[in-house]
């Protein structure tokens, strides 16, 4: 009975042509090499210039206090919220990649998950700076947490701003345990091959002395299957915590049951959106087509295109249970959103979030690079404007006429944000100079001579 | 007694060579041995029979500490340290207390997974002996590496030699202390 089944051949994922020895060498050499190429330099400046309008920013908000951003009551939470919602949802592409497609043995995720999980870090920095910026007096940002102190008193632990401290300081940990647990065998690859003694002595200390016995592997494995099962509930509790503290509000527009799923959706729609905007020009930039090629673009590509449908039905829903709640608020409020003072915003949001991203169903457009890169740039804009939507619109009108208001965002709101792209690209391109952008072990296991060959047994 | 050398260590070329000569080694008795590789093998996990580890169970209290932590910690501060009457709701709301519990079991189980991890292998390790294999660098670019150690009661100098030998490897070679 031979011939009853075949599994079809399987692809394989890398290019072939590789080696255990030429993926190393190309991947360390990015990191080792003593030229640091051109437009390495260009990114960097771009992020450190970017990342000085951030220090201005905070210093003079430091300086004067929130009063040099737009917010205004009814309107209390304008851009710094929405930034944060928006940076935290990027962030998530990163952990799906390395935990979610870890558990579900997708094979490809292994070129990509290292950078990926790099932009969750840098990404979590960003968002969490606005709550801390937000708070008027920053340095006192531990009255956060529950310690003994001399004024008598606790955070709420039935708010969700409190549970928020706890799941975004969780999701930063754990997802730098994660991404230094991923790098241990990276940092002995480096340990071994580089040509100084900074170099060396550096590496050396990061890996810790790993030198890949079976024994530890065995460990390892487990540990990161481990890690992958606990970071899988923690990256969907953590959108869905941030979604609680607009659901748990009564401010119409907010207070809905389907934040937490929408949220999370919207979350890895975004987050894929930066993937791609990140791995497109860096795989040109340093000749990586052979690893992250037009499959991984691909697969990302239906990624966004399903959560982003995900995202529409959310859209579509919201409009629906605003009529059929009957509450005259709840109407009111999203009547507000598609026709009143942010109506250019909210249909601007729309076409960037549902209507764009319908090309991403042409082969060609997922198989163009350059055509994906703009898909998604346009997907990150939709995002950012839906957060601010939800936040702004909502908050400008709420209950009494006599009571509303309107936003308008200042120079200072706009340098805080862009200092913290800055920031997250400053950061990222320290990344690509100082680590492994590519997980090295993990791109061996793909290459067709990893497999043990089957031998009589015995 | 302690030997004069740490074991002897034969390179290989390739993951199928290895597999077949550390399974080979495993039935013919030896226990102390350990084979370096630039990444994770499945089969060689098979062969040297590693499959069993302690680090599930210590992730599993790491997770049960943090979800108790977390939980008698709100129960404790809003029910005595400082409770607050809303209309008279009860204190000890529990609904509200799953969010942090749950964010604390995955924390604590997280960091009990790594630090777990660096105890079961011993790591930060400043040094070991098979570093001192000039080849052994190439550990962690494409060789594969089998040493048995000379703590083994079956180790003899020249039949672990001829053993290793008969595996056609690239080199065979002694590991110093």
């Amino acid at each position: 009975m031979a011939d009853v089944m075949q599994s079809p051949p399987k692809q394989e994922i890398i290019a072939p042509g590789y080696t255990f020895g030429s993926v190393t060498d190309q991947i360390a050499t990015v990191v080792l090499t003593k030229k640091t190429p051109l437009f390495w330099f260009a990114g960097f400046s771009v992020g450190l210039t970017m990342l000085l309008l951030l220090l201005a920013s905070i210093g003079l908000l430091l300086t004067k206090g929130v009063g040099i951003w737009g917010i205004m009551i009814p309107v209390g939470w304008g851009f710094a919220i929405t930034n944060f919602v928006w940076w935290i949802g990027i962030g998530h592409a990163g952990t799906l990649i390395s935990a979610i497609l870890l558990l579900l043995n997708q094979q490809w995720r292994n070129s990509i998950n290292r950078f990926a999980e790099a932009m969750t870090l840098f990404a979590v920095a960003c968002a969490g700076m606005f709550p801390l910026l937000h708070m008027g007096r920053p340095w006192l940002f531990y009255w956060m947490f529950p310690y003994p102190n001399t004024m008598g008193v606790q955070p709420q632990f039935r708010s969700p701003l409190v549970w928020d401290v706890f799941a975004v300081s969780t999701y930063a940990t754990v997802s730098a345990l994660f991404w230094f647990v991923g790098l241990i065998p990276d940092l002995a690859t480096l340990r071994d091959r580089a040509q100084n003694r900074i170099g060396r002595t550096i590496y050396g200390m990061l890996a810790m002395g790993w030198r890949g016995s079976a024994r530890h592997w065995s460990v390892y494995e487990t540990a990161t299957l481990l890690l992958a099962g606990l970071a899988t509930p923690l990256v969907l509790s953590v959108h869905t915590v941030v979604s609680f503290d607009f659901t748990i509000a009564i401010v119409p527009g907010w207070h809905s049951t389907f934040f937490p799923p929408y949220f999370v959706a919207g979350a890895i729609y975004s987050g894929f959106a930066m993937v791609l905007v990140l791995a497109i020009p860096l795989r040109v930039a340093y000749g990586l087509q052979g690893l992250i090629t037009d499959r991984h673009l691909e697969n990302a590509a239906k990624i966004m295109l399903a959560t982003g449908l995900i995202v529409a039905y959310a859209y579509i829903l919201e409009t629906f249970n605003a009529w059929y709640s009957g509450d005259v608020f709840e109407e009111a409020a999203i009547w507000h959103r598609m026709t009143g003072p942010y109506m250019s915003t909210y249909w601007f949001l729309i076409s960037c979030n549902i209507l764009a991203p319908q090309v991403l169903w042409i082969r060609k457009v997922r198989t163009t690079p350059w055509m994906l890169f703009l898909s998604s740039m346009v997907v990150l804009i939709g995002m950012w404007l839906e957060r601010y939507v939800i936040i702004v619109s909502s908050l400008a009108q709420d209950f009494l006429p006599s009571s509303w208001g309107y936003f308008h965002a200042t120079r200072w709101d706009w340098a805080t944000y862009a200092g913290t792209i800055g920031l997250f690209i400053f950061l990222f391109f320290l990344f690509i100079r100082l680590l492994p952008m590519i997980s090295i072990f993990e791109v061996r296991t793909l290459l067709p001579g990893a497999r043990v060959k089957e031998e009589a047994k015995g | 007694m302690t030997q004069p050398i740490y074991g002897i260590m034969a390179e290989f070329d390739d993951p199928t060579s290895l597999v077949h000569a550390a399974r080979a080694a495993y039935q013919r008795g030896y226990r102390k041995l350990d084979a370096h590789t630039p990444f994770p093998i499945e089969e060689l996990s098979d062969a040297l029979h590693l499959h069993k580890n302690r680090l599930p169970l210590i992730v599993l209290l790491g997770g049960i500490c943090g979800g108790l932590t977390g939980f008698l910690l709100q129960a404790y501060v809003t029910v005595y340290q400082f409770p607050i009457n809303i209309g008279g709701r009860p204190l000890l709301s529990w609904p509200s207390y799953i969010i942090i519990t749950f964010e604390l079991t995955v924390l604590f189980a997280a960091l009990s997974s790594v630090l777990g991890l660096l105890a079961l292998c011993g790591l930060p390790m400043p040094y070991h002996p098979v570093f001192n294999v000039p080849s052994f660098a190439m550990a962690s670019r494409h060789k594969f590496f089998l040493c048995i150690e000379s703590s083994d009661p079956l180790f003899e100098h020249d039949a672990v030699v001829a053993f290793l030998q008969s595996f056609d490897p690239r080199e065979v070679s002694d590991i110093a202390h």
